[in-house]
């Protein structure tokens, strides 16, 4: 790991009011450095900003105020070159079959034929894909469905992988397991990768470093460092520290949360 | 051949065994209608003869005509309205009453201003279908998953390359129930139109022989309209059946 390869100075969002409504402070302000080559994963409550975060570094939106900068390049509701996004939902197109879908990665990059069908017949192999290449997303099971879209996103070889709760559909099992096979592309690709989370254990399992947030507007209230090696899979669960950092995260998580409940009407 | 479709056969060999029935037993009166199998007999010699092919394929292709005007219109004024909400907003009225509108009682005009050629039946045939198009667009541009639409901006897709190569074939199955209903809709207003006031065309043909008792000519002409209308509907089918099954929906 070495310099910052994303980051964030004074980085707010403010969603204009709509008709007879009021405007929403969304995030921040936020101040972050990602590490080129690192885990980096966001755990916060509900509401409090993160997919708009997420969204900001892949210009699929602009912020309010602040900078946001991808390799030196500043960021502003355009899409950087060399960052690739998994969503949480089935983002699968129906109407093209595995091989197909995975292909949409490669069609705006500007490489000869041979080269996109090694790339993608190894991204197929990658993702233990190729008994599915011709398989439409209908015949796949959701877990599947989600390696489909990470394969098209790692496909063009994106230097920053986003992930918005990509596991979130998923059942916990393969919710293992896909984190696992994310620390695998991960090692495997050398590319950073960002993680938009819910589930501390998850984001305590994969992650390098874990930035914790507030309620609404979201801000950076603790950046916690894991210290795992690199080398690691979902058995990191059973380390000893493990236990102590989750807990650490809820420490730091439990008041934002409640004040969202809160917020939501609930009992805190 | 699945168990639905054997059903489907069984009814409609059942509805025809029943007129068959009625007609031989003098329920039905013979100068009103012949039995089926008289009606089938008169078909295979109209079809023989070929005396009425050059009526046949002008009023397909004016079918034809009509069905691609409405088709290539309406899907073209979908896209555009779905990107401009207040003009959908003040047209949304119209298309809600729409097929309330008696399109055939504004033919004598378009008579008065076309002339009495194609015009008014292509005319007539796409105002029926344009609509249809219309709503049916709108309807599978609304249900584009947003997902969809943000995988195109991350993969860098232009605005066209998104519609090309997102949105359109994301509604491929709505267009083909639009393609169903402009084709259905262009039969109805073409061969319509040739019955009501024309001088030549299917519908002419068979306003022609109603006036004349010509039980020989009309019915064979109505059972053509009505096998193209199945042949091509149920290649329609086939197709969206096959988009749909890839797409589990089916």
């Amino acid at each position: 790991m070495s310099a910052a390869q994303v980051t964030l100075r004074g980085v707010t969002k403010v969603f204009p009011a709509g008709a007879g409504g009021q405007a929403v402070h969304a995030l921040g302000p936020v101040d972050l450095d990602i590490k080129k080559g690192e885990f980096f994963a966001v755990v916060g409550p509900s509401g409090c900003g993160k997919s708009t975060l997420l969204e900001l570094i892949a210009g699929l939106t602009a912020q309010s105020e602040g900078g946001i900068e991808f390799e030196g390049r500043a960021i502003k509701q355009d899409i950087p070159d060399g960052v690739g996004v998994v969503f949480q939902e089935d983002a699968c197109f129906p109407w093209l079959n595995v091989r197909e879908n995975i292909e949409f990665g490669l069609r705006q990059k500007n490489i000869n034929a041979a080269e996109k069908a090694r790339r993608v017949a190894a991204v197929i192999e990658m993702m233990g894909l190729p008994d599915f290449a011709r398989t439409y997303p209908a015949q796949l099971s959701g877990g599947m469905r989600q390696r489909v879209c990470i394969a098209r996103t790692i496909v063009p070889e994106p230097r920053l992988i986003l992930l918005d709760e990509p596991f979130g559909a998923l059942d916990q099992q393969t919710r293992l397991l896909m984190g696992d096979e994310m620390l695998r592309l991960w090692r495997e690709t050398g590319a950073t990768i960002f993680l938009i989370t819910h589930a501390l254990d998850e984001a305590a399992m994969l992650a390098d470093r874990i930035a914790v947030m507030s309620a609404r507007p979201g801000k950076v209230i603790d950046l916690v460092e894991t210290k795992w090696p690199r080398e690691r899979d979902s058995r990191i669960v059973e380390h000893e520290n493990f236990g102590a950092l989750t807990s650490r995260l809820w420490k730091s998580l439990r008041a934002e949360s409640m004040k969202t409940m809160g917020r939501m009407g609930g009992t805190a | 051949m699945s168990r639905l479709r054997l059903y489907q056969l069984a009814v409609v060999a059942a509805f025809v065994a029943l007129l068959e029935v009625l007609c031989l037993s003098g329920v039905i009166d013979k100068v009103t209608m012949p039995p089926p199998h008289i009606i089938v007999r008169d078909f295979a010699k109209l079809l023989w003869a070929g005396e009425y092919f050059g009526e046949i394929g002008k009023s397909l292709a004016n079918v034809l005509a009509a069905f691609a005007l409405a088709f290539v219109i309406g899907t073209v004024t979908g896209v555009i309205l779905h990107g401009y909400k207040t003009a959908r907003d003040i047209l949304d009225p119209l298309f809600a009453t729409y097929y309330a509108i008696p399109v055939f009682a504004f033919y004598p005009l378009f008579i008065v201003m076309f002339g009495l050629g194609d015009g008014p039946q292509l005319l007539i045939g796409f105002l029926l279908g344009v609509v249809a198009v219309i709503v049916t667009m709108l309807n599978g541009l609304d249900r584009v998953p947003l997902v969809l639409k943000k995988t195109a901006r991350i993969n860098r897709l232009g605005p066209l390359q998104t519609a090309l190569r997102v949105t359109l074939p994301f509604c491929a199955p709505y267009l083909l129930t639009a393609a169903k209903l402009a084709l259905a809709y262009a039969f109805i207003g073409v061969i319509g139109s040739e019955f009501i006031m024309a001088r030549s065309g299917m519908g002419y043909e068979i306003g022609y022989a109603y006036t004349n008792f010509d039980n020989a000519t009309m019915y064979p002409l109505i059972l053509l309209i009505l096998l193209l209308s199945i042949v091509v509907n149920g290649l329609l089918s086939r197709w969206e059946n096959l988009l749909l099954s890839r797409r589990g929906l089916k």
